[in-house]
């Protein structure tokens, strides 16, 4: 019995240590350290997404209202300030992009975003938002570190101004863009914060109730100890 | 009112009979331990999973072009359906380690060996329905590694010499995996597999309550009639299809004490599952895998195709084969060889606290192969990994070969004869 206690210990090292080895290939990313619950920086957020991206990433699974709602946007409010293309507030988020069209732009048509998040991690859109770079080989004009040869031209080129890469691969500070280095990062961190909150709405609402379920729980669970107790007094 | 109730369905269905069989005055033995819990934790989540999949079924599109928005539909749209997904997504997990956990309680106690050999086997059947449920339950989300998931698991039955090919087309109804390959696993998935499922684990149970349950020493609590004196036999009244035929000793009757015993145990795992399900429903990337959250696309290989984690020990088997057909045929030898063990075993002695050193060690090395193989089986295959792959694999196999060769003449110390606390 202990030995197979052992066993089992044993062969859980060997499985953290082999995960270990597998997750330790990935390239570093910085750390996004968004907060869902700080509603500013998710208005800002969408704010920006609606701005610079929404033309031609979709969020097609999420609804205005729905996003209103969780932000704390006033639907009228909401209506009015980030909805410029007249639809009903009940709608998704989506664009009018031709799909086929726009690949013959991009090399690519521009992928629904909506998940991404969940798909790539928030730390990643994170450095990816700041990783774009000059390189004359692409169309247009730039690159990016963490997604090579990547379809899409850097979007926030006006508010970020424009970097160079380095034969090491470091990527020199952004010149020339209207935000500093240090705004820019919030921008970004806003919209990533949005990204991750569109990828799973319900994320705060889950937590929360996994904190009231696991309290019951553990009272649950100590009364049916006591009460098991109770019974098997008969049994000794 | 309620005694009048039950008198008049007495009359018409043995309904107290049954609870009294199989409940109130079913002989359990009196030494469960931890790894008793476990049997009534599958059922547990059995429940669980259908009763999510119902809910779940009712705001699911099985066709190509709607499953995947309908799944995030459930998840923003429909009133918790969130939670009811979570709860169906963590829950198939949960459901392959509790089993896997009763399945090598099974097999450190001996619960196989005669007369149980038709338990195990219905026991076996379950795992092997169980395991296509989840492999058709796992395309229903339409995300880019149910997609690719299921073309790799499907294509190994193309390496069946002559009707490999056409067999594969039959099972996908395309010639690729398409909406029509989605419909009918989602058939499958709800109706056939479920119903196969419940009719088995009833038959499991009902076999069980027929041999009566092993434990952890592997005594018997059923003894021949007249061999024990009245004074020796266990004070609780237990119901007459056992005390016709035996003396019973050491046992207690099921319920109330196993009962509150698993209610317990069902508090105890539900806050292990409600922690991963609320905090951590993603499961680190091993109860869903990132690329599901990007929908399926035939045009779009996942860069590192990886089965989920409870399939994993299977798929590495299939991997360190060089040859495609060996390959298959090595991973379904092993399940193959579980359905054999109890004539692998050809000891006597049942449980491991009192068999010999050398079958403690073959299970031990027989549980590190296991995991192991299951961690390959998420990981890249790389030289290295082949490598522990293989040697894992021969582990495997070579605990059903060595079981069979030392069991015969096994020396094991004496079995009391009566539960020793």
């Amino acid at each position: 019995m202990k030995n197979l206690i052992k066993a089992l210990a044993f062969s859980l090292v060997t499985v953290v240590s082999m995960s270990a080895l597998a997750s330790s290939g990935g390239a570093n990313l910085d750390h996004a350290n968004n907060d869902l619950t700080d509603k500013e920086s998710l208005k800002n957020g969408f704010k920006t997404y609606i701005n610079y991206c929404l033309g031609c990433h979709q969020l097609q699974y999420q609804r205005y209202n729905r996003t209103f709602k969780d932000l704390g946007i006033e639907e009228a409010d909401g209506v009015a300030n980030y909805m410029y293309t007249g639809e009903k507030s009940g709608d998704h988020i989506t664009n009018t992009m031709p799909k086929k069209e726009a690949a013959s732009w991009f090399g690519t048509a521009p992928p629904d975003l909506t998940l991404e998040a969940r798909l790539r991690s928030p730390d990643w859109i994170y450095t990816y938002l700041r990783s774009f770079y000059m390189d004359d080989k692409r169309p247009f004009g730039v690159n990016n570190k963490v997604f090579k040869d990547v379809g899409m031209p850097h979007v926030l080129q006006d508010l970020q101004g424009v970097s160079s890469i380095d034969e090491h691969g470091n990527i020199s500070p952004a010149m020339g863009g209207s935000l500093t280095a240090e705004e820019y990062d919030i921008v970004v961190r806003d919209l990533t914060n949005f990204l991750e909150y569109v990828g799973e709405p319900s994320k705060l609402d889950r937590e929360a109730m996994g904190v009231k379920v696991l309290i019951f729980l553990f009272v649950f669970f100590i009364i049916s100890y006591f009460l098991k107790k109770e019974y098997w007094k008969d049994v000794h | 009112m309620l005694a009048n109730f039950m008198a008049w369905m007495d009359k018409r269905l043995p309904l107290t009979d049954a609870w009294n069989k199989h409940l109130a005055q079913y002989p359990a033995p009196k030494n469960f331990n931890f790894w008793y819990f476990f049997g009534s934790l599958a059922m547990l989540v059995l429940v669980n999973q259908i009763l999510t999949g119902v809910w779940l079924t009712m705001s699911y599109e099985p066709s190509g072009d709607g499953a995947f928005a309908s799944v995030e539909y459930i998840m923003r749209d429909v009133d918790y359906g969130w939670l009811l997904r979570y709860m169906h997504s963590t829950g198939a997990s949960a459901f392959f380690i509790v089993v896997y956990l009763h399945m090598m309680r099974g097999l450190m106690y001996g619960s196989y060996q005669k007369p149980r050999e038709l338990l195990w086997i219905f026991g076996m059947l379950i795992f092997l329905v169980l395991m296509a449920e989840a492999f058709m339950g796992y395309l229903l989300p339409w995300g880019n590694m149910s997609y690719w998931g299921a073309q790799v698991i499907i294509s190994l039955f193309g390496a069946i010499p002559v009707i490999g090919d056409d067999l594969t087309l039959w099972i996908r109804g395309d010639y690729v995996i398409s909406g029509a390959t989605l419909n009918r696993f989602f058939a499958l998935h709800v109706i056939a597999m479920p119903l196969v499922l419940v009719i088995l684990v009833f038959l499991h149970i009902l076999a069980l309550h027929e041999v009566g349950s092993n434990n952890p020493e592997g005594t018997d609590v059923k003894k021949p009639k007249g061999s024990i004196k009245p004074e020796d036999q266990s004070k609780f009244k237990f119901h007459k299809q056992y005390t016709d035929k035996y003396d019973i000793v050491d046992a207690i009757p099921f319920h109330p004490y196993y009962s509150v015993k698993d209610i317990m145990g069902v508090a105890g795992f539900l806050i292990l599952f409600c922690w991963v399900m609320f905090f951590a429903p993603e499961g680190g990337g091993y109860f869903m895998e990132a690329p599901n959250f990007e929908p399926a696309n035939g045009l779009k290989t996942p860069e590192h195709i990886a089965p989920v984690w409870y399939f994993g020990p299977f798929y590495t088997i299939l991997r360190v084969i060089p040859d495609k057909l060996l390959g298959a045929i090595g991973m379904f030898s092993a399940i193959i060889v579980l359905f054999l063990v109890p004539w692998f075993d050809r000891g006597v002695v049942k449980s491991v606290k009192f068999r010999s050193k050398l079958h403690l060690l073959n299970l031990i090395q027989f549980s590190v192969c296991f995991i192991v193989l299951g961690v390959l089986g998420t990981l890249p295959a790389t030289p290295t990994a082949n490598l522990i792959g293989t040697i894992a694999t021969f582990g495997y196999f070579g605990f059903f070969v060595a079981l069979w060769f030392y069991s015969k003449n096994e020396k094991c110390k004496p079995v009391p004869e009566r539960v020793s606390h």
